[in-house]
């Protein structure tokens, strides 16, 4: 009786989660693989085969783009990490107890703007008319107006501001569970900062520092709004290519393809990341 | 004090580093938000005066925010899509968090990876695979049974699907969180004192968990507000308002309107972090 009770409710418990993850989330991708391997061979025919990813590797802008929005994604995380890492040790480990929540309040409020608030706050910085040149034309320093959007430099800018906080929370949890005590003996047994910093409290870290770089990685590969608003028409985005095949061409099977691959592409480099550094996703992204 | 402090020169150029960090983290939010104030047709310098005319105003060419009939109809739509969300999400994320932190059963470890999972596939992702999988079925009853099936195009249910597939993962690490560190103690007592399960879990768990689920669904609600790359494919006519924000963007250009709904969603969605902040503090007496 008993038993059967726990097994009854276990049943019950795990039917919403059945319903969520098979029909939002394996179904639908299954589905998303399926379609791309359809090709189009006269209206309404379709054949089964590998076309749509034919397509993709003989063209090169497609794959250019790829590659594009890889690598700067990788720069976008490297950054986040080596601007954020010193932010969020002083927020867990230097700052004084009262500052310190209201630093990580700072860094927690900005986290749920939306982006395209954000980005549009960089454009009214940025832009030909916008407050940088002005100000710097009105000290003088600039004789005409000149134009900071649209280059690869201002989305990684602005790429990193909209994913740094990111980075910033986790390893805030993680650093804050760790002993000063730690630190101060590696100081006492004559270790140097740097020492102290690479053999202590980075391997510390780790599990922080993956967590953060897996979630900024896939958000920035995975963004949409800000490479588009800030580098404009030739920012050349992996999303933008998705959206365009989708919604533009209404080419759905080449759009699930791109869709395939950017799954594909970001969760390998997700996979070689947690190997690297021996953590799982469980311990990791699951932790904050 | 984990660094050492003999050094001032360096604890002096940190501290100035950290306070440049949060002059960048602000600026393009106060931008953005300042020149809602700005009584000019352009968010631009130079500085033309107060008002409060683009929230206010209820004429052409200065119309404000309240008498916008599309943004406040994106709003209005934000505002539905975010309830349901958050809703359906914590409760879902309740049922995990007993499931997974309560429950033993076979595998336990790969269904704890899959639930996971939706966080490390990019929403962009999330919204074409769903898309194809509604329009797949609904193409397939009209063919086949001649059924309309409206709610599977795009529109506000998707929509709700769409962003509801990825929150609850949010909301599930939150829950679980705070389920894990219930002292299992205190149901026993209950139950000895003669209560029964059903009674244990409303007067003692859930309430126990209250905090996490209310912090939950403000952090659910916040992350539907503002979702754009899952929404951007599954929306139909109901959009919401970052969509109408973005399409007013990219067709019209930019106006102080938008400058002012920045400023409102800004401060409540501040306001909104803070609580689930707040209500996630351990009252003095636990």
């Amino acid at each position: 009786m008993q038993g059967d009770v726990k097994r009854l409710s276990l049943i019950l418990l795990f039917a919403p989660f059945a319903l969520w993850i098979v029909l939002l989330i394996i179904l639908p991708h299954l589905g998303m693989v399926y379609l791309s391997l359809r090709e189009k061979v006269a209206p309404r025919v379709y054949e089964f085969g590998f076309g749509n990813y034919i397509d993709f590797i003989q063209e090169p802008i497609y794959w250019n783009t790829l590659l594009r929005t890889g690598s700067m994604s990788i720069l976008v995380t490297v950054l986040a990490l080596l601007i954020g890492f010193p932010i969020a040790y002083y927020i867990a480990k230097i700052a004084g107890r009262r500052s310190r929540g209201a630093l990580f309040l700072l860094c927690l409020i900005p986290l749920w703007v939306s982006d395209l608030i954000r980005a549009f706050g960089w454009i009214l910085l940025l832009r030909e008319t916008g407050v940088i040149s002005t100000s710097l034309q009105t000290m003088g320093l600039i004789s005409e107006p000149v134009e900071f959007l649209y280059n690869d430099a201002t989305v990684i800018v602005g790429l990193v501001y909209t994913v740094i906080l990111f980075m910033i929370v986790p390893l805030v949890s993680t650093l804050d569970g760790m002993d000063d005590a730690m630190v101060e003996a590696g100081y006492n047994l004559g270790g140097s900062g740097p020492t102290v910093l690479r053999r202590i409290i980075i391997p510390y870290a780790m599990p922080g520092i993956v967590a953060g770089c897996i979630v900024v990685f896939m958000l920035t590969a995975g963004s949409y709004l800000t490479p588009i608003l800030l580098g404009g028409k030739n920012s050349s985005w992996f999303t933008e290519q998705i959206y365009d095949q989708f919604i533009t061409r209404f080419n759905w099977e080449s759009g699930a393809a791109f869709g395939f691959l950017l799954l594909a592409f970001t969760s390998l480099v997700v996979w070689a990341g947690l190997r690297l550094t021996g953590q799982n996703l469980a311990n990791t992204v699951a932790k904050n | 004090m984990a660094v050492s402090t003999h050094n001032k020169g360096f604890l002096l150029g940190y501290r100035l580093y950290v306070g440049a960090f949060f002059v960048f983290l602000a600026a393009p939010l106060i931008a953005a938000g300042t020149f809602a104030f700005n009584d000019s047709l352009f968010p631009a310098l130079p500085w033309q005066g107060f008002t409060l005319d683009w929230f206010f105003n209820d004429t052409e060419p200065k119309l404000g925010m309240f008498h916008d009939r599309r943004l406040l109809r994106g709003l209005y739509y934000s505002g539905v899509i975010g309830v349901l969300v958050a809703s359906l999400s914590v409760f879902v994320a309740t049922c995990n968090a007993f499931l997974f932190v309560r429950g033993e059963f076979p595998a336990k470890n790969f269904f704890y990876i899959l639930m996971i999972l939706p966080l490390v596939i990019p929403g962009v992702i999330l919204g074409i695979s769903i898309l194809v999988m509604a329009s797949n079925i609904a193409n397939g009853m009209e063919d086949n049974f001649s059924i309309e099936i409206e709610m599977l195009r795009p529109g506000l249910p998707l929509v709700v699907l769409g962003q509801f597939s990825f929150i609850t993962t949010i909301t599930s690490l939150v829950i679980s969180a705070r389920l894990k560190k219930f002292d299992s103690s205190m149901e026993e007592a209950a139950l000895n004192l003669g209560a029964t399960r059903a009674r244990v879990l409303r007067t003692v768990t859930l309430p126990f968990l209250r905090p996490a689920i209310i912090a939950a669904w403000i952090v659910a609600f916040l992350v539907s507000f503002e979702n754009f790359n899952t929404t951007l494919f599954l929306v139909g006519s109901e959009a919401p308002l970052t969509i109408t924000m973005f399409d007013r963007m990219a067709k019209v250009g930019s106006t102080p309107v938008l400058n002012a709904v920045s400023f409102f969603l800004i401060i409540g969605s501040g306001l909104l972090a803070l609580v689930s902040v707040l209500v996630q503090r351990d009252p003095p007496e636990t």
